[in-house]
C-alpha cells in the first residue's frame, strides 16, 4: 500500500503529459468493438451516411496508411461532437482518430472554398465589423442567402449570427486598469463568438470575474483555430492556435498568478486538449502551458464557490431556464458546473436538458450538405427544451446558442448572464 | 494547485456507471445525499441483455427455479458469496427497490415483469435457454413455460442473428420452432439491432415491417425477434406488433449494442438526475490521495488537467476482470486498476491462471477486491465495494451479476447514508423515492455489519442536525 498521503497516481502535469504521448492509434489496441459509442453517436443516429464511430474509426482505421486518404470518406460526415470517446469504456480516441482521418481525406480531395471561409471566423469578423450594417442586410437577404447556398454551399436555412459591429477588444482596450488582486489574475480568452458577435457576453464575463475581486485583462489574442481543424485544414489551424498559445504563454510566463479563462468552451476545449491531441501539437511548450492552466468560466466560478471564495450576494431572479451543455463543454470532462452555479441564485427554476448535441457543432451545420443533418440531430433537444415549457435556455457555446434561438425561437444566453443579473450589475 | 483550483466535494462519489455504481448513486441522492459518479465511459447496461438475473446455478448444477429458495443453499456451498455477505432480505429489498425506482423513471409501460420466486427461462440468440428473474415486458412472452409453437425471426441485414441457428437448438429443447428470414433495407453498411429499434418507432416503417413478417409467419402462436423493438417507446411498439401479427411477441438478447440494455442505462440516468445526482462520463479516475489508508479524495482526468473529487465516502463499482477494473499482467499478477487496492481470490503463484475446458470455473473466476463483512475494502475502509468488483461470485457461471449489483449498489447506499447520519435528514424527509426500511438502526461499529432495511432518515429526529450538503 501506498504511504499516508502519498498519491498512488498522477497528479502532477508532467505525468499527464508523459500519457499523453501515448499515441492516439495505440488507444486502437483497446477497442473491442463493443459499439458503445455507436448507441451514443447523435449523427449516425440521424443519417445513414455517416455508419458510426466504431466503423469509421477504429474499425476503417486498420486500413488507412498515413499519408493516403482514408477508403471510406464517410467519416467526412462525422460532426466531431466527440461523445463517442466520452462514452468509450476503453478510452480508445475515436473522435480524434477520425478527425486526423477527414483531416487526411480533405487533404487528398482538396478543401472546399466554402470550408476556407466559414473557418476563419477571426478574418470574417475583421472583414465585415466595418460595415456590420451592410453585411448584416445582405446575411438576411432571402436572395443572397440563396445565393450563398447555391455558389458556396453555406445552407440557405442555416442560422448565421449577426455582426455587432463593434468588437470586444476594442471596448476592453478603452477599459480603465483592471481593479482586484494582483495575485488573481485572468487573462480573459474571449474568443472570436465574444469578438465579434456578442461582445456583450465579454463585458458580463469581465464584470461577474471583477465582482468577485479578480484582476481581468484582456490581451492581444486571436482565433484558436477550431473551425479549421474541424475543416481538415489542419496546417492552417496549427499555425493559427500556435499563434494564439505563443500570445497567451508570455502573459502566462510573465505572472505565475495568472490563468486564461475563456466562456466560448469549444475553445477553451482546444486550447486545454484538442489541439494538442488532434494536431499533434503534444510537445508545442506554449500549448503545454496553456493547456494546464486554461479555464472555462463556469468552472473556475464553481472552484472559487469550492473553495468558499465566490461572492453569494445574489439577488433572486424568479424565472424559469432550460440548461443545455454542449457537447463540447462535456468534452472538458468536469460535469456541469453551470447547474451549480445556477443553482445559487435564488427564485430561479433550472430544467437540466438530457440532449447530447445541438447538431451544430460550430460549422457544421451551415454546410448544405449536413445542415439537414444537424437539425435531425438537434430534434431531440428542440422537443426537450419545448416540453421544458422554459422561455431561455442556458447554454455554454455561442454556436449551439444561435441553433437553439434558431430551431425553437427561444432566447439562448451564456449562464454567466444570470450571475450577471443576480450580482445585479447590469444595473 | 493554483488559486483556480479546487476539489470538488460531495458527500459520496461513486466510481462506475453500471448498474451497481448507478443503484448506489440514486439510492444515495434519493437519501438526499450529494453524488457524483465519475465513469469511464459507458459499461455492463450496454452490453448485457437488459435482463436482471439474480442466481441462475450453484456449482454448475441444473438451472435455479427459484432464486430466493435457493439463496440460503449457496450461501452455505459458499460463504464468501456477496449474497451470503448481504443476506436474502437485502436481496428481496434490492428487487422491490428497483422496480419501485425503474418505473418511476422508465417510459409509460415499459418496465419489468417476474421476482425472485421464479426464474423464467428465455431464449437466447443461440436458441439455449437462460434462467433470468426480472425481465423486460418485451421479452416476458418468451418465457420457456409458455412456449410452444413460435417462429423465430430475423433479417439477413443483421448479421450476428441467425433465426436458423436459434430454432434449431430451441426445437432440441422440445419446443416447436421454426426460423423465418424477412428482407428489410435498412440503408446501412453497418446494421445493427438498435438501427431497427429507432426506425420500428416510425409507424409507417413499422407498418410495412409487420406486413412483410405476417406474410411468413404459419401456425405459430408466438413470434421471437432479437431486442430491436423500439427503443424510447418499446412498450408502444410491442402492443402495436402483437395487434398487427395477431400474436405474441418477445425480443431475444442480441449481440451488443443491448437495446434493452441502452433502455435500462437512460432509465438509471433519469432516476439519478431526478434525484439530484451527477453523473461525469469519460473521467477515468487515475489516482487517489490517501491518509490512514482512507481515501481523501480521487483525481479523475479532464481536460488539460485533472479534477480532484473529495468525498468522506466512495463507492467502488468499476466492474472486475470483465470490465477491466481488475487485469491480470503478463506475469499472472493480478491488479486493482482504479484505486490498487487488495484482492481476493487470486490463486497462488504456483497455480495455473487458467484451465483448458473454456466453460469451467476459472481459477481466477471469483477475483475481487478484498472486503470486510460490511464490504468496506480492507485497503480502504471508507471505499465500499459493489456489483462485479466484489470477490467470491462468478457471475458469468452463477447468472448472479444484475442481483448483485443492484443488492450491493443499495448496500452500499445504505452503509454510506448511515455513516453520514443526520447530515442529510433534512434533504431525506422531502426526497420522493425513499427506500424500503424498518426502525433499526444500522451499525456504525466497523465491527457489526449494517441491518438491512434502514436508511438514517427513518429512525432520525426532526431534531437533528440540519446539513442538506457538506458546507463548501
Amino acid at each position: 500500500m501506498p504511504e499516508d498521503g502519498a498519491l498512488t497516481g498522477s497528479m502532477d502535469g508532467d505525468l499527464i503529459d508523459l500519457r499523453d504521448h501515448e499515441t492516439l492509434r495505440a488507444s486502437l489496441d483497446h477497442c473491442v468493438k463493443c459499439t458503445i459509442c455507436e448507441t451514443a453517436c447523435p449523427v449516425s443516429n440521424a443519417t445513414p451516411l455517416f455508419p458510426g464511430p466504431k466503423y469509421a474509426g477504429p474499425q476503417s482505421e486498420r486500413y488507412r496508411i498515413a499519408g493516403r486518404p482514408p477508403v471510406d470518406p464517410s467519416v467526412d460526415y462525422c460532426s466531431g461532437c466527440g461523445i463517442c470517446s466520452q462514452v468509450c469504456p476503453q478510452g480508445v480516441r475515436i473522435a480524434e482518430l477520425n478527425a486526423r482521418a477527414r483531416a487526411e481525406l480533405k487533404r487528398a480531395n482538396g478543401v472546399p472554398l466554402r470550408d476556407r471561409i466559414i473557418a476563419r471566423p477571426a478574418l470574417l469578423g475583421r472583414l465585415a465589423t466595418p460595415v456590420a450594417p451592410l453585411a448584416n442586410r445582405l446575411l438576411g437577404l432571402r436572395p443572397a442567402r440563396v445565393a450563398a447556398h447555391a455558389v458556396l454551399g453555406i445552407h440557405s436555412d442555416a442560422p448565421l449570427p449577426r455582426f455587432a459591429g463593434r468588437r470586444f477588444s476594442a471596448w476592453a482596450r478603452g477599459r480603465a486598469a483592471p481593479g482586484g488582486a494582483r495575485s488573481r489574475h485572468v487573462i480573459y480568452f474571449h474568443g472570436c463568438g465574444t469578438e465579434y458577435y456578442e461582445p456583450w457576453e465579454g463585458r458580463r464575463v469581465v464584470a461577474v470575474l471583477e465582482h468577485n475581486g479578480l484582476a481581468v485583462t484582456v490581451p492581444r489574442q486571436g482565433c484558436c483555430g477550431l473551425p479549421l481543424q474541424s475543416s481538415g485544414m489542419f496546417d492552417d489551424a496549427r499555425r493559427t492556435v500556435r499563434r494564439l498559445a505563443r500570445r497567451l504563454a508570455r502573459e502566462l510566463a510573465r505572472d505565475e498568478h495568472a490563468i486564461v479563462v475563456g466562456n466560448a468552451t469549444s475553445c477553451t476545449l482546444m486550447l486545454k486538449r484538442e489541439a494538442r491531441e488532434i494536431l499533434g501539437l503534444e510537445d508545442d511548450p506554449d500549448l503545454s502551458l496553456v493547456s494546464r492552466r486554461t479555464y472555462d468560466v463556469c468552472e473556475l466560478l464553481l472552484a472559487l464557490h469550492e473553495r468558499g471564495e465566490l461572492r453569494t450576494d445574489l439577488e433572486p431572479i424568479n424565472e424559469v431556464v432550460a440548461y443545455h451543455a454542449p457537447c463540447q463543454q462535456q468534452g472538458h470532462l468536469i460535469g456541469k458546473p453551470a447547474l451549480d452555479l445556477l443553482a445559487l441564485i435564488p427564485g430561479l427554476e433550472v430544467r437540466e436538458l438530457s440532449a447530447a448535441c445541438c447538431g451544430i457543432a460550430g460549422t457544421y451545420g451551415l454546410k448544405a450538405e449536413k445542415h439537414r443533418i444537424a437539425m435531425a440531430v438537434a430534434r431531440d433537444l428542440f422537443e426537450q427544451i419545448r416540453a421544458s415549457g422554459a422561455p431561455a435556455v442556458a447554454c455554454d457555446s455561442e454556436t449551439c446558442r444561435w441553433q437553439i434561438a434558431h430551431g425553437t425561437g427561444r432566447r439562448s444566453v451564456h449562464p454567466i448572464d444570470y450571475l450577471y443579473r443576480a450580482y445585479g450589475l447590469d444595473r | 494547485m493554483s488559486w483556480a483550483d479546487a476539489a470538488r466535494r460531495f458527500d459520496a462519489v461513486v466510481i462506475g456507471a453500471g448498474t451497481a455504481g448507478m443503484t448506489a448513486a440514486i439510492a444515495l441522492a434519493q437519501a438526499g445525499a450529494r453524488v457524483c459518479v465519475l465513469a469511464f465511459g459507458l459499461g455492463s447496461t450496454h452490453l448485457a441483455a437488459g435482463t436482471i438475473d439474480v442466481l441462475g446455478a450453484i456449482d454448475g448444477e441444473d438451472p435455479v427455479r427459484s432464486p430466493q429458495r435457493s439463496l440460503a443453499r449457496l450461501a452455505s456451498a459458499r460463504p464468501d458469496h456477496p449474497y451470503a455477505l448481504m443476506g436474502a432480505s437485502t436481496v428481496a429489498e434490492a428487487l422491490a427497490w428497483f422496480a419501485r425506482t425503474f418505473a418511476g423513471a422508465a417510459p409509460r409501460g415499459y418496465g419489468y415483469v417476474g421476482d425472485a420466486g421464479r426464474n423464467m427461462m428465455l431464449p437466447t440468440a443461440l436458441g439455449t435457454l437462460r434462467p433470468s428473474a426480472l425481465v423486460p415486458t418485451t421479452m416476458a412472452a418468451g418465457d420457456a413455460a409458455g412456449l410452444d409453437r413460435v417462429a423465430i425471426a430475423g433479417t439477413p441485414a443483421l448479421r450476428d442473428f441467425h433465426p436458423g441457428l436459434c430454432a434449431a437448438n430451441l426445437r432440441d429443447a422440445g419446443i416447436r420452432a421454426r426460423a423465418v428470414q424477412i428482407q428489410l433495407d435498412l440503408d446501412r453498411a453497418d446494421a445493427s439491432a438498435l438501427g431497427v429499434a429507432r426506425r420500428l418507432e416510425e409507424p409507417a416503417w413499422r407498418a410495412a415491417f409487420c406486413r412483410r413478417l405476417g406474410a411468413v409467419l404459419g401456425a405459430e402462436d408466438r413470434v421471437g425477434l432479437p431486442a430491436m423493438i423500439g427503443l424510447h417507446q418499446a412498450a408502444q411498439v410491442l402492443a402495436d406488433m402483437e395487434q398487427r401479427l395477431q400474436r405474441r411477441v418477445f425480443e431475444i438478447p442480441t449481440l451488443p449494442p443491448s437495446v434493452p440494455g441502452m433502455r435500462l442505462f437512460e432509465a438509471l440516468r433519469r432516476a439519478l438526475r431526478a434525484a439530484g445526482g451527477t453523473l461525469v462520463l469519460g473521467a477515468e479516475v487515475s489516482g487517489a490521495e490517501r491518509s490512514g489508508g482512507r481515501v481523501l479524495s480521487v483525481a479523475a482526468r479532464s481536460a488539460g488537467r485533472q479534477t480532484r473529487y473529495r468525498a468522506p465516502w466512495f463507492v467502488l463499482a468499476s466492474g472486475g476482470l470483465g470490465a477491466g477494473a481488475i487485469e491480470l499482467d503478463s506475469r499472472g499478477r493480478a491488479r486493482e486498476r482504479v484505486l490498487g487496492l487488495g484482492l481476493r481470490g487470486v490463486a497462488p503463484a504456483s497455480a495455473p491462471r487458467f484451465v483448458e475446458d473454456f466453460f469451467a470455473e476459472q481459477p481466477l473466476a471469483r477475483v475481487g477486491v478484498a472486503v470486510d463483512e460490511r464490504l468496506c475494502a480492507q485497503d480502504a475502509p471508507n471505499v465500499v465495494v459493489a456489483g462485479a468488483a466484489l470477490p467470491g461470485q462468478a457471475p458469468w457461471l452463477e447468472g448472479c451479476g444484475e442481483g448483485v449489483a443492484l443488492a450491493s449498489g443499495l448496500w452500499a447506499a445504505r452503509l454510506v447514508s448511515a455513516e453520514l447520519g443526520g447530515r442529510c435528514q433534512a434533504t431525506q424527509r422531502s426526497s420522493p423515492g425513499s427506500m424500503p426500511g424498518d426502525a433499526a438502526k444500522p451499525g456504525i461499529d466497523a465491527t457489526r455489519r449494517p441491518s438491512p432495511g434502514s436508511m438514517p432518515g427513518d429512525t432520525a429526529t426532526e431534531s437533528g442536525d440540519r446539513c442538506q450538503r457538506m458546507e463548501r
